[in-house]
Protein backbone atom coordinates (compact mmCIF):
# COMPACT_ATOMS: atom_id res chain seq x y z
CA UNK A 1 0.00 0.00 0.00
CA UNK A 2 1.62 3.51 -0.94
CA UNK A 3 1.97 5.92 1.46
CA UNK A 4 -0.70 9.16 1.66
CA UNK A 5 2.52 11.39 1.42
CA UNK A 6 5.89 10.86 0.68
CA UNK A 7 8.22 13.52 0.80
CA UNK A 8 12.36 12.55 -0.41
CA UNK A 9 14.86 15.47 -0.61
CA UNK A 10 12.17 18.26 -0.46
CA UNK A 11 14.48 21.76 -1.40
CA UNK A 12 12.89 25.11 -2.00
CA UNK A 13 15.32 28.31 -2.37
CA UNK A 14 13.57 31.65 -2.46
CA UNK A 15 14.67 35.22 -4.05
CA UNK A 16 13.14 37.93 -1.89
CA UNK A 17 13.01 41.58 -1.34
CA UNK A 18 13.91 44.78 -3.44
CA UNK A 19 17.26 43.84 -4.33
CA UNK A 20 16.52 39.53 -4.18
CA UNK A 21 18.46 37.77 -2.09
CA UNK A 22 18.36 34.24 -2.32
CA UNK A 23 17.19 32.39 1.22
CA UNK A 24 16.77 28.13 1.20
CA UNK A 25 13.76 27.47 3.02
CA UNK A 26 13.73 23.74 2.83
CA UNK A 27 17.05 21.82 2.96
CA UNK A 28 16.17 18.17 1.57
CA UNK A 29 13.20 17.34 3.62
CA UNK A 30 12.59 13.70 4.03
CA UNK A 31 9.41 11.95 5.46
CA UNK A 32 6.53 9.84 4.97
CA UNK A 33 3.05 9.30 6.37
CA UNK A 34 1.45 6.57 6.09
CA UNK A 35 -2.59 5.93 5.55
CA UNK A 36 -4.56 6.22 8.27
CA UNK A 37 -2.07 8.08 10.82
CA UNK A 38 -2.57 11.32 12.68
CA UNK A 39 1.09 12.97 11.75
CA UNK A 40 1.89 16.29 13.21
CA UNK A 41 4.50 18.51 11.73
CA UNK A 42 5.95 20.59 14.49
CA UNK A 43 8.55 23.75 13.94
CA UNK A 44 9.19 27.24 14.91
CA UNK A 45 8.04 29.65 13.18
CA UNK A 46 9.68 30.32 9.87
CA UNK A 47 10.97 26.28 10.20
CA UNK A 48 9.36 25.35 6.78
CA UNK A 49 6.07 23.70 7.87
CA UNK A 50 4.05 25.75 5.60
CA UNK A 51 5.86 26.14 2.77
CA UNK A 52 6.22 22.05 2.63
CA UNK A 53 2.25 22.31 2.47
CA UNK A 54 2.39 24.40 -0.30
CA UNK A 55 4.89 22.28 -2.21
CA UNK A 56 2.62 19.54 -1.32
CA UNK A 57 -0.18 21.01 -2.58
CA UNK A 58 1.29 22.42 -5.61
CA UNK A 59 1.00 25.82 -4.45
CA UNK A 60 5.04 26.14 -4.67
CA UNK A 61 7.12 24.44 -7.41
CA UNK A 62 9.93 22.86 -5.56
CA UNK A 63 13.61 23.18 -6.56
CA UNK A 64 14.22 19.50 -6.10
CA UNK A 65 12.91 16.54 -4.91
CA UNK A 66 10.17 14.30 -5.48
CA UNK A 67 6.51 14.26 -3.53
CA UNK A 68 3.80 11.98 -3.96
CA UNK A 69 0.04 11.38 -2.62
CA UNK A 70 -1.10 7.73 -2.53
CA UNK A 71 1.63 7.30 -4.88
CA UNK A 72 0.84 9.87 -7.54
CA UNK A 73 3.37 12.75 -8.29
CA UNK A 74 1.98 16.24 -6.54
CA UNK A 75 2.02 18.45 -9.92
CA UNK A 76 -0.89 16.27 -11.17
CA UNK A 77 -4.00 17.71 -10.26
CA UNK A 78 -5.60 14.41 -9.52
CA UNK A 79 -3.30 13.68 -6.40
CA UNK A 80 -5.63 16.01 -5.11
CA UNK A 81 -8.80 14.22 -5.40
CA UNK A 82 -8.50 12.04 -2.47
CA UNK A 83 -6.97 15.20 -0.25
CA UNK A 84 -8.91 18.21 1.94
CA UNK A 85 -6.93 21.51 2.64
CA UNK A 86 -7.41 23.99 5.36
CA UNK A 87 -5.07 27.14 5.18
CA UNK A 88 -3.70 28.55 8.20
CA UNK A 89 -5.59 31.54 8.24
CA UNK A 90 -8.83 30.23 6.05
CA UNK A 91 -9.44 33.05 3.35
CA UNK A 92 -12.75 32.91 1.78
CA UNK A 93 -15.20 34.48 -0.15
CA UNK A 94 -17.13 36.31 2.73
CA UNK A 95 -19.77 37.40 0.39
CA UNK A 96 -20.81 34.25 -0.11
CA UNK A 97 -22.96 32.25 3.16
CA UNK A 98 -21.37 29.20 4.15
CA UNK A 99 -23.73 26.98 2.13
CA UNK A 100 -22.79 28.76 -1.06
CA UNK A 101 -19.15 28.51 -0.49
CA UNK A 102 -19.58 24.89 0.36
CA UNK A 103 -21.36 24.40 -2.54
CA UNK A 104 -19.14 26.17 -4.74
CA UNK A 105 -16.34 23.90 -3.19
CA UNK A 106 -18.73 20.91 -3.92
CA UNK A 107 -18.61 22.00 -7.61
CA UNK A 108 -14.80 22.01 -7.94
CA UNK A 109 -14.95 18.25 -7.33
CA UNK A 110 -18.01 18.02 -9.29
CA UNK A 111 -20.42 16.48 -7.30
CA UNK A 112 -24.01 15.75 -8.31
CA UNK A 113 -26.88 18.05 -6.49
CA UNK A 114 -28.36 15.22 -4.38
CA UNK A 115 -24.56 14.47 -3.29
CA UNK A 116 -23.82 18.10 -3.05
CA UNK A 117 -26.93 18.81 -1.04
CA UNK A 118 -27.04 16.07 1.41
CA UNK A 119 -23.11 16.38 2.09
CA UNK A 120 -23.32 20.09 2.72
CA UNK A 121 -26.23 19.36 5.43
CA UNK A 122 -24.00 17.07 7.02
CA UNK A 123 -21.10 18.48 7.48
CA UNK A 124 -22.74 21.96 8.52
CA UNK A 125 -23.83 19.79 10.91
CA UNK A 126 -20.75 17.82 11.75
CA UNK A 127 -18.69 21.60 12.50
CA UNK A 128 -21.48 23.33 14.23
CA UNK A 129 -22.08 25.45 11.70
CA UNK A 130 -26.17 25.11 10.89
CA UNK A 131 -27.69 28.17 12.21
CA UNK A 132 -25.02 30.14 10.64
CA UNK A 133 -24.97 28.39 7.32
CA UNK A 134 -27.20 31.22 5.70
CA UNK A 135 -24.83 33.86 7.15
CA UNK A 136 -22.35 35.40 4.75
CA UNK A 137 -18.99 34.74 5.86
CA UNK A 138 -17.94 38.06 6.77
CA UNK A 139 -20.22 38.12 10.01
CA UNK A 140 -18.25 35.22 11.40
CA UNK A 141 -15.83 35.47 14.16
CA UNK A 142 -12.26 33.62 13.40
CA UNK A 143 -13.55 30.03 15.32
CA UNK A 144 -16.65 30.03 12.77
CA UNK A 145 -14.49 30.82 9.63
CA UNK A 146 -11.80 27.83 10.76
CA UNK A 147 -15.06 25.33 10.78
CA UNK A 148 -16.14 26.44 7.69
CA UNK A 149 -12.50 26.47 6.15
CA UNK A 150 -12.93 22.32 8.10
CA UNK A 151 -16.36 22.03 6.19
CA UNK A 152 -14.66 23.05 2.91
CA UNK A 153 -11.65 20.32 3.84
CA UNK A 154 -13.70 17.47 4.10
CA UNK A 155 -16.80 18.60 1.05
CA UNK A 156 -14.87 15.56 -0.97
CA UNK A 157 -14.70 13.48 1.88
CA UNK A 158 -10.94 12.89 1.49
CA UNK A 159 -9.01 10.31 2.17
CA UNK A 160 -6.48 12.19 3.42
CA UNK A 161 -6.83 16.14 5.24
CA UNK A 162 -3.92 18.54 5.75
CA UNK A 163 -4.82 20.95 8.29
CA UNK A 164 -2.43 23.77 8.64
CA UNK A 165 -3.24 25.09 12.32
CA UNK A 166 -6.12 24.04 12.48
CA UNK A 167 -6.67 24.78 16.18
CA UNK A 168 -5.63 28.08 15.85
CA UNK A 169 -7.94 30.96 16.85
CA UNK A 170 -10.26 28.27 18.74
CA UNK A 171 -11.58 28.59 22.45
CA UNK A 172 -10.87 25.93 24.39
CA UNK A 173 -14.53 24.07 23.90
CA UNK A 174 -13.76 24.34 20.06
CA UNK A 175 -10.35 23.24 20.23
CA UNK A 176 -11.60 19.74 21.49
CA UNK A 177 -14.37 19.85 18.90
CA UNK A 178 -11.98 19.76 16.33
CA UNK A 179 -9.97 17.49 17.97
CA UNK A 180 -12.56 15.23 18.48
CA UNK A 181 -13.32 15.47 15.04
CA UNK A 182 -9.70 14.83 13.84
CA UNK A 183 -9.49 11.38 15.99
CA UNK A 184 -13.10 10.70 14.46
CA UNK A 185 -11.14 10.93 11.12
CA UNK A 186 -8.49 8.54 12.29
CA UNK A 187 -11.63 5.94 13.12
CA UNK A 188 -12.79 6.48 9.80
CA UNK A 189 -9.68 5.43 8.08
CA UNK A 190 -8.96 9.07 7.05
CA UNK A 191 -4.97 9.87 7.36
CA UNK A 192 -4.19 13.39 8.52
CA UNK A 193 -1.53 15.74 8.36
CA UNK A 194 -1.29 18.66 10.54
CA UNK A 195 0.69 21.64 11.86
CA UNK A 196 -0.06 22.87 14.84
CA UNK A 197 1.87 25.21 17.87
CA UNK A 198 -0.21 23.56 20.59
CA UNK A 199 1.56 20.82 21.63
CA UNK A 200 -0.31 19.38 24.16
CA UNK A 201 -2.87 18.90 21.19
CA UNK A 202 -0.32 17.10 19.13
CA UNK A 203 0.92 15.08 21.98
CA UNK A 204 -3.17 14.21 22.81
CA UNK A 205 -3.76 12.73 19.17
CA UNK A 206 -1.06 12.54 16.65
CA UNK A 207 0.31 8.88 16.30
CA UNK A 208 3.51 10.22 14.60
CA UNK A 209 5.42 13.71 14.34
CA UNK A 210 8.03 15.38 12.58
CA UNK A 211 9.87 18.26 14.23
CA UNK A 212 11.02 20.69 11.20
CA UNK A 213 13.56 23.15 11.98
CA UNK A 214 15.87 25.79 9.59
CA UNK A 215 14.16 23.93 6.96
CA UNK A 216 15.71 20.18 7.97
CA UNK A 217 13.55 17.90 9.67
CA UNK A 218 15.33 17.04 13.11
CA UNK A 219 13.51 14.52 14.59
CA UNK A 220 10.77 11.98 13.31
CA UNK A 221 9.10 8.70 14.80
CA UNK A 222 6.17 7.42 16.52
CA UNK A 223 5.40 9.53 19.27
CA UNK A 224 5.24 6.72 22.01
CA UNK A 225 9.56 6.46 20.89
CA UNK A 226 10.10 9.84 21.06
CA UNK A 227 8.02 10.82 24.60
CA UNK A 228 9.80 7.99 27.21
CA UNK A 229 7.97 7.08 30.17
CA UNK A 230 10.71 8.74 32.48
CA UNK A 231 10.12 10.63 35.24
CA UNK A 232 11.65 13.98 35.23
CA UNK A 233 10.91 15.19 38.97
CA UNK A 234 8.08 14.96 41.37
CA UNK A 235 6.41 17.50 42.82
CA UNK A 236 4.67 17.44 46.22
CA UNK A 237 2.57 19.58 48.06
CA UNK A 238 2.82 19.65 51.84
CA UNK A 239 0.70 21.76 54.52
CA UNK A 240 1.68 22.39 58.28
CA UNK A 241 4.87 22.15 57.51
CA UNK A 242 8.02 24.88 57.15
CA UNK A 243 10.11 24.37 53.89
CA UNK A 244 13.66 23.77 56.18
CA UNK A 245 12.00 20.26 57.29
CA UNK A 246 12.81 19.18 53.47
CA UNK A 247 16.71 20.70 53.52
CA UNK A 248 18.68 18.43 50.99
CA UNK A 249 15.60 16.86 50.00
CA UNK A 250 14.47 18.81 47.09
CA UNK A 251 14.01 21.85 45.98
CA UNK A 252 11.47 24.39 47.28
CA UNK A 253 9.73 25.80 44.98
CA UNK A 254 7.21 28.37 46.68
CA UNK A 255 5.29 28.62 50.15
CA UNK A 256 1.76 30.06 50.02
CA UNK A 257 0.56 30.23 53.84
CA UNK A 258 1.31 27.25 55.37
CA UNK A 259 1.02 25.02 52.00
CA UNK A 260 4.95 24.53 50.62
CA UNK A 261 5.34 23.29 46.82
CA UNK A 262 8.69 20.73 46.31
CA UNK A 263 10.13 19.88 43.50
CA UNK A 264 11.95 16.81 44.04
CA UNK A 265 14.43 15.01 41.08
CA UNK A 266 15.43 12.09 42.81
CA UNK A 267 12.63 9.44 42.89
CA UNK A 268 14.30 7.30 46.03
CA UNK A 269 13.77 11.05 48.03
CA UNK A 270 9.98 10.73 47.46
CA UNK A 271 9.23 8.46 49.87
CA UNK A 272 11.85 10.29 52.07
CA UNK A 273 9.48 13.10 52.10
CA UNK A 274 6.23 11.12 52.33
CA UNK A 275 7.89 9.66 55.56
CA UNK A 276 8.91 12.87 56.72
CA UNK A 277 5.55 14.33 56.71
CA UNK A 278 3.79 11.50 58.12
CA UNK A 279 6.53 11.65 61.05
CA UNK A 280 5.98 15.35 61.76
CA UNK A 281 2.22 15.11 61.41
CA UNK A 282 2.27 17.65 58.69
CA UNK A 283 -0.35 16.81 55.69
CA UNK A 284 0.43 15.76 52.14
CA UNK A 285 -1.48 17.78 49.95
CA UNK A 286 -0.86 16.21 46.18
CA UNK A 287 2.12 14.29 44.81
CA UNK A 288 2.53 14.78 40.90
CA UNK A 289 5.49 12.77 39.18
CA UNK A 290 6.50 15.00 35.48
CA UNK A 291 7.15 12.63 32.82
CA UNK A 292 8.71 14.28 29.63
CA UNK A 293 6.51 16.32 27.60
CA UNK A 294 6.18 16.63 23.72
CA UNK A 295 7.18 20.26 24.68
CA UNK A 296 10.43 19.45 26.43
CA UNK A 297 11.59 17.35 23.02
CA UNK A 298 10.64 19.72 21.36
CA UNK A 299 12.69 22.64 23.07
CA UNK A 300 15.57 20.37 23.38
CA UNK A 301 15.38 19.87 20.37
CA UNK A 302 15.24 23.57 19.19
CA UNK A 303 17.22 24.86 21.37
CA UNK A 304 19.95 22.28 20.49
CA UNK A 305 19.96 22.93 16.61
CA UNK B 1 -17.91 22.41 -14.95
CA UNK B 2 -14.94 23.76 -13.02
CA UNK B 3 -14.29 26.26 -14.86
CA UNK B 4 -18.18 27.08 -14.70
CA UNK B 5 -17.92 27.09 -10.77
CA UNK B 6 -14.93 29.13 -10.99
CA UNK B 7 -16.90 31.84 -14.14
CA UNK B 8 -20.01 31.45 -11.54
CA UNK B 9 -18.40 33.04 -8.69
CA UNK B 10 -16.58 35.49 -10.70
CA UNK B 11 -19.41 37.02 -12.03
CA UNK B 12 -20.93 36.76 -8.34
CA UNK B 13 -17.95 39.29 -7.30
CA UNK B 14 -17.11 40.98 -10.61
CA UNK B 15 -21.19 42.06 -9.99
CA UNK B 16 -20.32 43.13 -6.95
CA UNK B 17 -17.89 45.83 -7.90
CA UNK B 18 -19.50 49.66 -7.43
CA UNK B 19 -16.67 50.78 -10.14
CA UNK B 20 -18.82 48.55 -12.69
CA UNK B 21 -22.40 50.41 -11.95
CA UNK B 22 -20.79 53.84 -11.48
CA UNK B 23 -19.21 53.12 -15.62
CA UNK B 24 -22.35 51.85 -16.32
CA UNK B 25 -24.47 54.94 -15.15
CA UNK B 26 -21.86 57.28 -17.41
CA UNK B 27 -22.05 54.95 -20.02
CA UNK B 28 -26.03 55.28 -20.26
CA UNK B 29 -25.41 58.73 -19.72
CA UNK B 30 -23.33 58.91 -22.75
CA UNK B 31 -25.65 57.59 -24.94
CA UNK B 32 -28.77 59.74 -23.19
CA UNK B 33 -26.65 62.77 -23.35
CA UNK B 34 -25.76 61.79 -27.23
CA UNK B 35 -29.96 63.28 -27.95
CA UNK B 36 -28.96 66.79 -26.04
CA UNK B 37 -25.55 66.81 -28.50
CA UNK B 38 -27.36 66.04 -31.71
CA UNK B 39 -29.45 68.96 -31.27
CA UNK B 40 -26.63 70.89 -30.52
CA UNK B 41 -24.66 70.06 -33.51
CA UNK B 42 -25.21 71.47 -37.06
CA UNK B 43 -25.85 67.96 -39.20
CA UNK B 44 -27.41 64.77 -40.00
CA UNK B 45 -28.74 64.15 -35.87
CA UNK B 46 -28.64 60.74 -36.08
CA UNK B 47 -25.33 59.96 -36.71
CA UNK B 48 -24.10 61.62 -33.80
CA UNK B 49 -26.69 60.00 -31.61
CA UNK B 50 -25.28 56.87 -33.15
CA UNK B 51 -21.49 57.82 -33.10
CA UNK B 52 -21.58 59.20 -29.64
CA UNK B 53 -23.81 55.80 -28.36
CA UNK B 54 -21.20 53.69 -30.16
CA UNK B 55 -18.56 55.65 -28.77
CA UNK B 56 -19.82 55.37 -24.85
CA UNK B 57 -20.36 51.69 -24.95
CA UNK B 58 -16.84 51.41 -26.22
CA UNK B 59 -14.68 53.31 -23.88
CA UNK B 60 -16.66 52.65 -20.69
CA UNK B 61 -16.90 48.53 -21.95
CA UNK B 62 -12.90 48.99 -22.31
CA UNK B 63 -12.82 50.63 -18.98
CA UNK B 64 -15.13 48.14 -17.17
CA UNK B 65 -12.63 45.36 -18.62
CA UNK B 66 -9.51 47.31 -17.64
CA UNK B 67 -10.55 48.08 -14.03
CA UNK B 68 -12.08 45.03 -12.80
CA UNK B 69 -9.87 42.67 -15.12
CA UNK B 70 -6.51 43.95 -13.85
CA UNK B 71 -7.85 43.00 -10.48
CA UNK B 72 -9.47 39.26 -10.46
CA UNK B 73 -6.13 37.37 -10.40
CA UNK B 74 -4.65 39.65 -8.26
CA UNK B 75 -7.54 39.75 -5.39
CA UNK B 76 -7.35 35.67 -5.39
CA UNK B 77 -3.41 35.84 -4.38
CA UNK B 78 -3.75 38.88 -2.22
CA UNK B 79 -6.78 37.82 -0.23
CA UNK B 80 -4.95 33.86 -0.35
CA UNK B 81 -8.36 32.62 -1.48
CA UNK B 82 -6.38 31.00 -4.16
CA UNK B 83 -4.58 28.49 -1.54
CA UNK B 84 -8.45 27.26 -1.30
CA UNK B 85 -8.89 26.95 -4.70
CA UNK B 86 -5.91 25.66 -6.37
CA UNK B 87 -5.50 22.85 -2.94
CA UNK B 88 -8.67 21.72 -5.03
CA UNK B 89 -8.01 19.23 -8.26
CA UNK B 90 -8.12 22.24 -10.56
CA UNK B 91 -5.67 22.97 -13.41
CA UNK B 92 -4.11 26.48 -13.30
CA UNK B 93 -5.28 27.11 -16.47
CA UNK B 94 -9.09 26.45 -15.56
CA UNK B 95 -8.79 29.08 -13.05
CA UNK B 96 -7.60 31.54 -15.55
CA UNK B 97 -9.62 30.38 -18.05
CA UNK B 98 -12.93 30.31 -15.03
CA UNK B 99 -11.94 33.52 -13.90
CA UNK B 100 -11.60 34.68 -18.16
CA UNK B 101 -15.43 33.60 -18.75
CA UNK B 102 -16.28 35.29 -15.24
CA UNK B 103 -15.77 38.78 -16.84
CA UNK B 104 -16.43 38.09 -20.11
CA UNK B 105 -20.34 36.86 -18.80
CA UNK B 106 -20.18 40.02 -16.93
CA UNK B 107 -19.31 42.77 -19.75
CA UNK B 108 -21.75 40.60 -21.59
CA UNK B 109 -24.45 41.33 -19.80
CA UNK B 110 -23.03 45.03 -19.33
CA UNK B 111 -22.83 45.33 -22.98
CA UNK B 112 -26.40 44.00 -23.68
CA UNK B 113 -27.30 46.65 -21.17
CA UNK B 114 -25.98 49.55 -22.30
CA UNK B 115 -26.90 47.70 -26.16
CA UNK B 116 -30.50 48.40 -24.90
CA UNK B 117 -30.22 51.78 -23.34
CA UNK B 118 -28.80 52.44 -26.98
CA UNK B 119 -31.31 51.38 -28.96
CA UNK B 120 -33.90 52.81 -27.50
CA UNK B 121 -32.22 56.00 -27.91
CA UNK B 122 -32.17 55.43 -31.76
CA UNK B 123 -35.75 53.93 -31.26
CA UNK B 124 -37.11 57.22 -29.34
CA UNK B 125 -35.29 59.54 -33.38
CA UNK B 126 -35.92 57.20 -35.86
CA UNK B 127 -38.87 55.07 -34.70
CA UNK B 128 -37.12 52.11 -36.26
CA UNK B 129 -35.15 49.33 -34.64
CA UNK B 130 -31.90 49.42 -36.45
CA UNK B 131 -30.22 45.94 -35.53
CA UNK B 132 -27.75 46.90 -37.66
CA UNK B 133 -26.02 48.81 -35.14
CA UNK B 134 -25.83 45.46 -33.44
CA UNK B 135 -23.04 44.16 -35.75
CA UNK B 136 -21.14 46.95 -34.69
CA UNK B 137 -21.66 46.37 -30.96
CA UNK B 138 -20.79 42.91 -31.35
CA UNK B 139 -17.34 43.63 -32.76
CA UNK B 140 -16.96 45.97 -29.93
CA UNK B 141 -18.12 42.92 -27.86
CA UNK B 142 -14.90 40.84 -29.26
CA UNK B 143 -12.63 43.90 -28.48
CA UNK B 144 -13.74 44.01 -25.32
CA UNK B 145 -12.84 40.11 -25.08
CA UNK B 146 -9.75 40.41 -26.13
CA UNK B 147 -8.95 43.61 -23.31
CA UNK B 148 -10.33 41.00 -21.25
CA UNK B 149 -7.47 38.59 -21.58
CA UNK B 150 -5.24 41.01 -21.50
CA UNK B 151 -6.63 42.38 -18.19
CA UNK B 152 -6.02 38.61 -16.80
CA UNK B 153 -2.84 38.42 -18.37
CA UNK B 154 -1.57 41.32 -16.41
CA UNK B 155 -2.93 40.44 -13.67
CA UNK B 156 -1.48 37.05 -13.18
CA UNK B 157 2.09 38.72 -12.36
CA UNK B 158 1.40 42.63 -11.83
CA UNK B 159 -0.61 44.83 -9.73
CA UNK B 160 -4.04 46.33 -10.35
CA UNK B 161 -2.71 49.80 -11.22
CA UNK B 162 0.12 48.50 -13.30
CA UNK B 163 -1.86 46.40 -15.13
CA UNK B 164 -4.35 49.05 -15.93
CA UNK B 165 -1.98 51.30 -16.83
CA UNK B 166 0.02 48.16 -19.18
CA UNK B 167 -3.77 47.16 -20.44
CA UNK B 168 -4.33 50.46 -21.35
CA UNK B 169 -1.34 51.30 -22.96
CA UNK B 170 -2.30 47.90 -25.25
CA UNK B 171 -5.45 49.80 -25.71
CA UNK B 172 -4.00 52.99 -27.48
CA UNK B 173 -1.69 50.99 -29.07
CA UNK B 174 -3.95 49.35 -30.75
CA UNK B 175 -5.98 51.56 -32.04
CA UNK B 176 -3.26 53.80 -33.02
CA UNK B 177 -0.90 50.90 -34.83
CA UNK B 178 -3.01 51.10 -38.01
CA UNK B 179 -0.76 53.87 -38.37
CA UNK B 180 1.53 51.51 -39.37
CA UNK B 181 0.36 50.32 -42.01
CA UNK B 182 0.36 53.56 -43.65
CA UNK B 183 3.88 54.20 -43.23
CA UNK B 184 4.69 50.57 -44.68
CA UNK B 185 2.64 51.39 -47.75
CA UNK B 186 5.20 54.60 -48.38
CA UNK B 187 8.32 53.39 -47.56
CA UNK B 188 10.75 52.10 -49.78
CA UNK B 189 11.38 47.75 -49.83
CA UNK B 190 14.36 47.84 -47.18
CA UNK B 191 15.41 46.67 -43.77
CA UNK B 192 13.63 49.46 -42.42
CA UNK B 193 10.52 48.50 -43.93
CA UNK B 194 10.54 44.91 -42.71
CA UNK B 195 11.16 45.95 -38.93
CA UNK B 196 7.62 48.10 -38.97
CA UNK B 197 6.17 45.67 -40.69
CA UNK B 198 7.08 42.84 -38.35
CA UNK B 199 6.80 45.85 -35.06
CA UNK B 200 2.87 45.71 -36.55
CA UNK B 201 2.35 42.58 -37.17
CA UNK B 202 3.31 41.96 -33.31
CA UNK B 203 1.34 45.20 -32.45
CA UNK B 204 -2.20 44.94 -31.82
CA UNK B 205 -4.62 46.14 -34.51
CA UNK B 206 -7.46 47.05 -32.52
CA UNK B 207 -9.06 49.12 -35.83
CA UNK B 208 -10.24 45.31 -36.71
CA UNK B 209 -12.79 45.19 -34.63
CA UNK B 210 -14.16 49.17 -35.74
CA UNK B 211 -17.51 49.32 -37.41
CA UNK B 212 -18.66 52.21 -35.96
CA UNK B 213 -18.39 54.59 -39.04
CA UNK B 214 -19.51 52.05 -41.39
CA UNK B 215 -22.66 50.75 -39.78
CA UNK B 216 -23.43 54.72 -38.70
CA UNK B 217 -23.00 55.90 -42.08
CA UNK B 218 -24.34 52.60 -44.04
CA UNK B 219 -21.42 51.91 -45.86
CA UNK B 220 -21.32 48.43 -46.94
CA UNK B 221 -19.07 45.87 -45.16
CA UNK B 222 -17.53 42.89 -47.17
CA UNK B 223 -18.46 39.40 -45.01
CA UNK B 224 -14.80 38.38 -45.81
CA UNK B 225 -13.65 41.45 -43.51
CA UNK B 226 -15.74 40.58 -41.13
CA UNK B 227 -14.94 36.52 -40.83
CA UNK B 228 -11.06 38.08 -40.96
CA UNK B 229 -12.13 40.59 -37.85
CA UNK B 230 -13.46 37.17 -35.72
CA UNK B 231 -10.67 35.33 -36.51
CA UNK B 232 -8.29 37.73 -35.82
CA UNK B 233 -9.91 38.84 -33.04
CA UNK B 234 -10.06 34.54 -31.36
CA UNK B 235 -6.86 33.76 -32.26
CA UNK B 236 -5.62 36.98 -30.64
CA UNK B 237 -7.74 36.32 -27.50
CA UNK B 238 -6.55 32.73 -27.52
CA UNK B 239 -3.06 33.89 -27.85
CA UNK B 240 -3.17 36.23 -24.80
CA UNK B 241 -4.97 33.66 -22.49
CA UNK B 242 -2.25 30.85 -23.69
CA UNK B 243 0.55 33.23 -22.44
CA UNK B 244 -1.56 34.05 -19.18
CA UNK B 245 -2.18 30.51 -18.35
CA UNK B 246 2.10 30.01 -18.94
CA UNK B 247 2.81 32.51 -16.40
CA UNK B 248 0.43 31.77 -14.34
CA UNK B 249 1.53 27.74 -13.69
CA UNK B 250 4.98 28.79 -13.42
CA UNK B 251 3.94 31.20 -10.33
CA UNK B 252 4.31 30.28 -6.75
CA UNK B 253 2.00 31.55 -4.02
CA UNK B 254 4.16 32.42 -1.01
Amino acid sequence: MADAIRIENLRKRFRLGFIPKSREILKGITFAVGEGEIFGYLGPNGAGKTTTIKCLLGLIHPDAGTITIFGRPYSSPRSREPLGFLPENPYFYDYLTAREFLAFTADLFGLGRGEKDERIARLLKLVGLERAADLPLRKYSRGMLQRAGLAQALVNDPRLVVLDEPLGGMDPIGRKEIRDIIVRFKDEGKTVFFTSHILQDIEMICDRVAIIVGGRIVKEGGLRDLVSEKVLFTEVTVAGLPPQTFAGLGESVSARGDRVLLKIYDEAKVDEVVGLVHDRKGRLIALSPRTETLEDIFVETVTRT
Amino acid sequence: MKIGAIAGITFKEAKRDRVLYLLFFFAALGIVASRVLAVLTVGDRIKIIKDVGLASISVFGVLMAILIGTGLVYKEIDKKTIYTLLAKPLHRSEFILGKFLGLVLTLLVMTAAMAVIFLAIVYAHTARVEGSLLVAVAYIFLELILITAVAVLFSSFSTPILSSLFALAFYLIGHLSWGLELIIKKMRPGTGKALVRALYLVLPDLENFNFKTEVVHGLPIPPAIYLSSFLYGVCYTAFILGLAVLIFRRRDFI
